[in-house]
């Protein structure tokens, strides 16, 4: 792929007020790849989708997407260039509805005129959605909280998407229809960063990964190669 | 059993002042909603519109509620003003900044209405302020009436509002969660100063009609931010059939402590409700 990757970041360092989270990390994706970036907690994982996201600012460094600075972008200017976010625990609205979810989701003026479209599109990845349209999201359960999460992050149009902890505290059935949703959503050319604690389950469906410890990037490489590095082993799968 | 015959006229005025008190009530519960921020300036700027009101009136003879043309841009103005480059950069210092300026700003008012017109009390007297018609033996002052009517078609307009507008839904988001808000692309900055203005087309539009029903003077914000302040506890926050209950409560607990006691207790007796309810169920009849 002699092609541009989509996003770059650049030896960027990010503080919280004085204490710095964030040392010197690079790292690319390439259009239509699916990237994990794993870590334990408070590795920096968070910090880094955040920093992506514009509710963080690198204090160095610079973050280019589709060949655009945007290290110093306000997050809803980041949304409208084609980068969502579903955070952690997915935050849906809990007292409106799911269709007003959804409906917010394509708050972004790229996405209004294409709303109706997406929700169809969102139905079709989740027809358990479509069901509950008319509930409150503080009625759901946790799997379908994080489907409407995801589904939201869809109706924005996004270009890549970044999912925090997409899998946390979900059964292995619900993770198992979350991570299909995921390989639908890809094979319609959006791109993805995966942030996850389940190292074996990320490093199946990603293409590439990082691993991120207290702040810096210390491997990196394809999934596969990576499952069978040593370190990684002794590590995470406690081998 | 007598004292109960002329029970309708203390009931049916108590409604209908429970429409007014609930518009005035509405800015508040706006921006407590969205903001949290309790703004104790909101008394001030609703007496604000009523010496507007005042000043069409009586320097130019326009009918108060046609001054509103001006008024509701002004308020909405200051309302953006306000929030943009005062509230906004006080939530930054702390969580009781905003509380301080707008106590502070509430003073700054009352001076100002104090210099420009004088602590004498004033009233917005037009021919329909005075009279009053009959339903079925009672007699209700037309202005009662017309600043209930007010009120529901304001409260009717911001629901459909709030429901039906990507604005208004983004009002609502925002103030559940405004993290999330702000990854879904909402800018919100710019959707807590609308709320803002919005919160101050109706105190202008509340006003107006307070103007119209009592006299006001310099000082009589507080009194009703106090009122609106009773609403807003008795009805439940950021819930517009709460606020409107909320009113209506505060209404006839004046009007029927007015008639049982006498008129010196009329807000004592809204006061108490007020404590009984916050000790018995502090989220209000209908809040969560």
């Amino acid at each position: 792929m002699p092609e541009e990757p989509i996003l770059k970041v650049n030896n960027i360092d990010v503080y919280y007020s004085t204490l710095q989270a964030l040392w010197d990390i690079s790292f690319t994706v390439n259009k239509g790849e699916i990237v994990a970036i794993i870590g334990s907690n408070g590795s920096g994982k968070s910090t880094l989708l955040n920093t992506i996201s514009g509710i963080l600012h690198p204090s160095r460094g610079k973050i280019e997407f589709e060949g655009k600075e945007i290290s110093r972008k306000d997050p809803f200017q980041i949304v409208s260039l084609g980068i969502c976010q579903v955070p952690e625990g997915g935050r849906t609205f809990p007292n409106m509805t799911v269709l007003d979810n959804l409906i917010i989701g394509s708050y972004n003026s790229r996405a209004r005129s294409l709303r109706d479209q997406n929700i169809k599109t969102v139905y079709e990845h989740f027809p358990r959605l479509e069901e509950r349209k008319n509930q409150l999201a503080k009625t759901l359960s946790g799997g379908e909280r994080q489907m409407l999460a995801i589904s939201r992050g869809l109706m924005s149009n996004p270009k890549l998407m970044l999912f925090d902890e997409m899998s946390l505290g979900l059964s292995p059935i619900m993770v198992n229809e979350l991570y299909k949703a995921l390989r639908e959503i890809r094979s319609r050319g959006i791109t993805a960063i995966l942030v996850e604690q389940n190292v074996r389950r990320s490093l199946k469906e990603a293409d590439r990964a990082y691993i991120i410890e207290a702040g810096h990037i210390v491997l990196s490489g394809r999934a596969q190669e990576l499952r069978g590095e040593e370190k990684v082993k002794k590590a995470y799968f406690g081998g | 059993m007598d004292i109960f015959s002329d029970l309708g006229t203390p009931i049916v005025m108590g409604i209908l002042l429970g429409g007014l008190y609930s518009l005035i009530a509405l800015g508040l519960s706006i921006v407590f909603g969205v903001m949290k921020l309790i703004n104790v300036a909101h008394g001030d700027l609703v007496i604000l519109s009523s010496y507007i009101g005042f000043a069409f009136l009586s320097r130019f003879g326009v009918d108060p509620i046609i001054s509103l043309v001006i008024g509701i841009p002004v308020l909405f103005g200051i309302g953006y003003f306000l929030q943009t480059f005062l509230l906004n950069r006080a939530f930054k210092i702390s969580m009781e900044a905003p509380l301080i300026i707008a106590f502070g700003v509430s003073i700054v008012f009352q001076n100002a209405f104090q210099m420009a017109w004088s602590p004498m009390s004033r009233g917005l007297t037009t021919s329909y302020a005075l009279n009053s018609f009959n339903l079925g033996g009672i007699h209700v002052p037309l202005i009662y009436l017309l600043d209930f009517v007010v009120a529901i078609l304001v409260m009717l307009f911001l629901r459909e509002f709030l429901r039906r507008t990507y604005l208004g839904k983004a009002i609502n988001a925002a103030s559940q969660d405004r993290g999330a808000a702000h990854l879904m692309g909402i800018n919100t900055n710019r959707v807590y100063a609308f709320a803002f203005g919005l919160a101050m087309i109706f105190a202008a539009i509340a006003g107006v009609f307070l103007g119209l029903t009592f006299p006001f003077t310099p000082a009589s914000g507080p009194s009703y931010l106090i009122i609106a302040f009773g609403v807003i506890v008795l009805g439940g926050m950021g819930n517009m059939l709460g606020t409107f209950i909320g009113g209506v409560i505060m209404g006839l607990a004046q009007t029927m402590g007015g008639y049982f006691l006498n008129a010196t207790a009329q807000m004592l007796v809204a006061y108490v409700i007020v404590l009984i309810i916050m000790t018995v169920r502090p989220q209000g009849i209908f809040g969560r």
